[in-house]
């Protein structure tokens, strides 16, 4: 498949002494989704973290948008990652920033026209349900608000590749559906899509193929 | 053609974009978060000692120039009693021994200084006007010829053409003052050089106490995207904008401070302190020197922060 958007050829990744991925084998295309499924501490947020150059393979190949990340110079990493879109398990909102600015944080960063960013921001916010939280700092948002917010910022710039760890840990069954709707909708436009959870009710509301961990090793991908 | 066009429009428009940011956006939090406080008076202290520094450079410099050139510098010649008669001529015997000078092979230069000259001389010693009563000698001043014959045998003839002339070498002298001012010279420098070295230390640990702080804000914004680049210019531009006032600030204050040295200086260096002024005047190049206090001080606020950040953020991926 020479147009995987992702592609790992017998990755390992090593956190200090400890390997919790090994031999991680895949490819996913432009346009896929993916669940990402295992037992809690069999290395999903790890194999993401991966897929979001926040850390390198410590062994085997690694593609991304068509690069070879073994091969890129570090100077080349933040243009990728502009394309990549992350939901954190921990959401990592700037607790100094309101839901506007974090949400605003990917557009600034890629230099867009401020009217633009105002324009995309609110159309966000109010999509996931928080246009009247706009002025609000995270610790003044609910769980649910703060993935919420998250959510924003991750997809507000249209990325290529979103990667989602436990998107729907904090949210209601209503405010899943919508967000299983938006992922949907991304997919269809071009995005690549993997999402972490350990929650079965909605993937099996939600059939797609799974990528399955299980103490760091791939045991099962459908195509 | 087009092909320019087109990059002007884009360049255009990523400037709109930069202008209309919000004013002051600070993405990372560093108003509050870079020891804002601290480093300005850090840098203030610096740079007011940097100032007292210069200016002690300046001055040295200056004090032995005027050693070094100034009448002070020559050989000087004292006659008594200028206007009597000299004891082997029909001439006064200053007269006499500025003839005797002047066929002298190895002098090259002869002069009697004026009355005011020889007051302006005597000032440091003995305070203007002190000398208005007193019978003062005539002052020669001469200079030798480089490798010319000792002065021996001219002295020899001063002596028995005017009895009680004095020949008073400073060499040795001005020698002395010429190493001391130097001394000072080269301190001065060194101390400049030193706390440059400080201002660049404590600009460091500021930096890395607001990487530290800002950890998560700084790895979220990489993990967005951001280049060393962009993350290390918001810190820069922090650095630079709190060196800058901490260098205005200390360099302010130590204006008065330079003030009164400088008034206490002025009758020893020559210069005439005029009470009407605003302020003592300050040598040309201090004035120099001190308005590039700030702007250096700026300047290592931007490049140690910039090294610092781009090397707190290399081990990243
Ligand atoms: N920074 C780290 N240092 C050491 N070990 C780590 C680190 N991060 C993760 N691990 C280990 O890697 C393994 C996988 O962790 P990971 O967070 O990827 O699991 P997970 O599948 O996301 O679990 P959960 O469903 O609970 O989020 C765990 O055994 C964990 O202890
Ligand atoms: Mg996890």
């Amino acid at each position: 498949m020479n147009t995987a958007v992702v592609r790992l050829d017998g990755v390992a990744l090593e956190v200090g002494a400890q390997r919790v991925l090994r031999d991680i084998s895949l490819g996913i295309p432009r346009g896929g989704f993916r669940w990402l499924l295992g037992p809690s501490g069999a290395g999903k947020t790890s194999l993401l973290r991966l897929l979001h150059l926040e850390v390198r393979p410590s062994e085997g190949r690694m593609e991304l948008l068509g690069r070879d990340i073994g091969a890129a110079p570090r100077a080349a990493l933040p243009q990728l990652r502009r394309r990549i879109g992350m939901v954190f398990q921990d959401f990592r909102l700037l607790p100094h920033l309101s839901a506007f600015d974090n949400v605003a944080l990917p557009l600034r960063l890629a230099g867009r026209p401020e009217g633009q960013v105002q324009a995309d921001v609110g159309e966000m916010l109010a999509w996931v349900g928080l246009r009247a939280r706009t002025h609000c700092h995270p610790a003044e948002l609910s769980g649910g608000e703060q993935q919420r917010v998250a959510i924003a910022r991750a997809v507000i710039n249209r990325p290529d590749l979103l990667l989602a760890d436990e998107p729907t840990g904090n949210l209601d069954d209503a405010q899943a559906q919508r967000l299983m709707l938006l992922l949907g909708e991304l997919s269809r436009l071009g995005t690549t899509i993997v999402v972490a959870t350990h929650n079965d009710l909605i993937v099996a509301r939600h059939p797609a193929p799974a990528l399955r961990l299980a103490t760091g090793r791939l045991v099962s991908a459908d195509a | 053609m087009r092909d320019v066009e087109a990059r002007r429009e884009r360049a255009a428009a990523a400037r709109r974009a930069r202008r209309l940011r919000p004013a002051g956006s600070d993405d990372l939090g560093l108003r509050r978060g870079f020891a804002g406080k601290l480093l300005p008076f850090l840098v203030a202290a610096m740079a007011f000692l940097a100032s007292l520094a210069l200016a002690g450079a300046i001055a040295a410099a200056g004090f032995s120039r005027q050693w070094q050139q100034g009448p002070a510098a020559a050989l000087t010649i004292q006659v008594p009693n200028p206007s009597a008669k000299a004891t082997d001529a029909p001439q006064s015997r200053l007269d006499r021994v500025v003839a005797l000078l002047r066929g002298s092979p190895g002098i090259a230069q002869v002069r009697a200084l004026s009355h005011a000259e020889i007051q302006k001389l005597l000032q440091p010693w003995l305070g203007s006007g002190a000398t208005d009563g007193l019978a003062l000698p005539a002052v020669v001043a001469v200079r030798e010829r480089d490798g010319g014959p000792a002065l021996g045998v001219v002295t020899a003839e001063l002596q028995a053409a005017a009895p009680g002339t004095l020949v008073d070498s400073h060499g040795d002298w001005t020698r002395r003052i010429a190493t001391l001012a130097h001394s000072i010279q080269a301190l001065a420098w060194a101390m400049l050089a030193l706390v440059m070295g400080v201002a660049t230390a404590v600009v460091t640990i500021a930096t890395r106490a607001g990487l530290v702080q800002r950890r998560d804000a700084v790895l979220l914004v990489h993990g967005l995207g951001a280049t060393d680049g962009d993350i290390a210019r918001r810190f820069a531009a922090r650095a630079t904008r709190l060196a800058f006032l901490g260098g205005f600030g200390g360099t302010v204050a130590a204006l008065p401070v330079l003030g009164i040295l400088a008034a206490l200086a002025a009758p020893i260096v020559g210069g005439i302190a005029d009470p009407a002024a605003w302020m003592p005047s300050l040598p040309r190049g201090l004035w120099v020197g001190l308005v590039a206090i700030p702007v250096i001080c700026a300047g290592i606020g931007f490049a140690t922060a910039q090294v610092t950040v781009r090397a707190w953020l290399r081990p990243l991926p």
